[in-house]
């Protein structure tokens, strides 16, 4: 059983260990700030959520675990926010997403298909 | 006074566990620090359904591993596309339509796109949410409005799915 | 495999790093930094397992508040660096 456990651990840790490696890949090869957020979606929650379960198995039922969980359940609640203010920061100062395609949002006119201003 | 209820007591259980400690100065200090923290945040009115959403804990229960199940699927589509030799990105941004009832809602809902790799919601304006996309595959998952049914039911209850809201 | 596990946290972060001195844009600068916040988070942890002293993780779940306050105001301070006035019909949004 002992064994078992410390398989799935070291599989789970490993596999955080590598989408935490393809989510910097991601920051590195994406084209955009937008894009790139994408990037480090993957490292906040693949990434993250896997390492702390395998350490979690490896700790046990104690007070480790708890500790480790709560931080999860901090990171992701305080991850999404932290993402969408720098979002909000980042088109309000005139950042534009560079897009393949925008479409018609229901209410605003002002679509355009080249919009792929970058600078700020 | 149920809301500052659970607040305190869900601060005394995070001292506990994080002290781990149990002799009487520790205690009765921690005691004081839960007070203090309740009675400021009665003064500041932050203790509500939003800030502090105990109704939606037995139904929590359901949608968090449904959440955690669509993380784990849309982190190895975006993975499969970061590792792309040809990086076959299609930024999309798209609007979704939030169909719950109140701003608790809709945050919950623009949260859980944003944590879901490959979309992250841009703006929120009246149940409006303006979304990047990272390919054409993750814009049309969300269009499905499979996450907005399932937030629509975690906040509103499943009356409100039969009642016909999108 | 602790260290292993270290070691490739330790190459997100120095990926982070690249990208927080390439930019190009300050936003792209403040997502590398946050990224690293959260690595530093995993790392503290993974490094308390690596030397079996588990009292790191409070130092972790510290770090991981702090990078959320830190990117929060970072971000506000850029926001509004420019001179600009905060928007008034978004004067309540984060």
């Amino acid at each position: 059983m002992d064994l078992v456990l410390d398989v799935l651990s070291w599989a789970l840790i490993l596999n955080g260990a590598v989408f935490a490696i393809i989510g910097g890949i991601g920051m590195l090869r994406l084209p955009d700030m937008f894009a790139r957020m994408h990037g480090a979606g993957i490292i906040d929650t693949m990434g993250m959520i896997s390492i702390f379960l395998g350490l979690a198995l490896q700790a046990g039922f104690t007070m480790v675990t708890v500790k480790l969980v709560m931080i999860v359940l901090m990171v992701l609640y305080t991850g999404p926010t932290a993402t969408h203010a720098l979002a909000r920061a980042a088109l309000h100062a005139g950042v534009l997403p560079l897009l393949s395609e925008r479409r018609a949002a229901p209410d605003t006119t002002d679509t355009d298909a080249t919009d792929t201003r970058e600078d700020a | 006074m149920v809301h500052a209820l659970s607040l305190g007591l869900a601060m005394a259980t995070l001292w506990l566990l994080l002290s781990g400690l149990f002799d009487p100065l520790l205690l009765t200090l921690g005691v004081l620090s839960v007070i203090v923290v309740v009675a400021v945040a009665l003064r500041m009115d932050v203790i509500d359904h939003e800030g502090h959403p105990i109704h939606l804990t037995v139904r929590g229960l359901t949608y968090w591993p449904w959440l955690l199940w669509e993380i784990v699927k849309a982190n190895v589509d975006v993975a499969k596309v970061i590792l792309a030799r040809d990086l076959p990105i299609e930024p999309t941004e798209i609007c979704v339509k939030a169909g719950q009832a109140d701003e608790l809602g809709h945050t919950i809902y623009a949260n859980s796109i944003t944590l879901t790799p490959g979309t992250v919601s841009l703006d929120v304006e009246d149940g409006l949410i303006t979304v990047h996309a990272l390919t054409q595959q993750a814009a049309a998952d969300l269009s499905t409005g499979e996450m907005d049914r399932r937030v629509t039911e975690l906040v509103d209850g499943r009356k409100a799915i039969s009642r016909g809201l999108p | 495999m602790y260290a292993a596990a270290a070691a490739a946290v330790l190459i997100v972060m120095l990926m982070a790093l690249i990208r927080a001195l390439r930019g190009p844009t300050v936003f792209d600068r403040i997502l590398a930094v946050n990224s690293f916040g959260t690595l530093t988070v995993v790392l503290i942890a993974v490094y308390g397992f690596l030397t079996d002293r588990p009292d790191f993780l409070d130092i972790a779940l510290v770090y991981a508040l702090i990078n959320f306050i830190g990117t929060i105001a970072v971000t506000k301070y850029v926001q509004f660096a420019n001179g600009d006035e905060p928007p008034v019909e978004h004067g309540e949004d984060v």
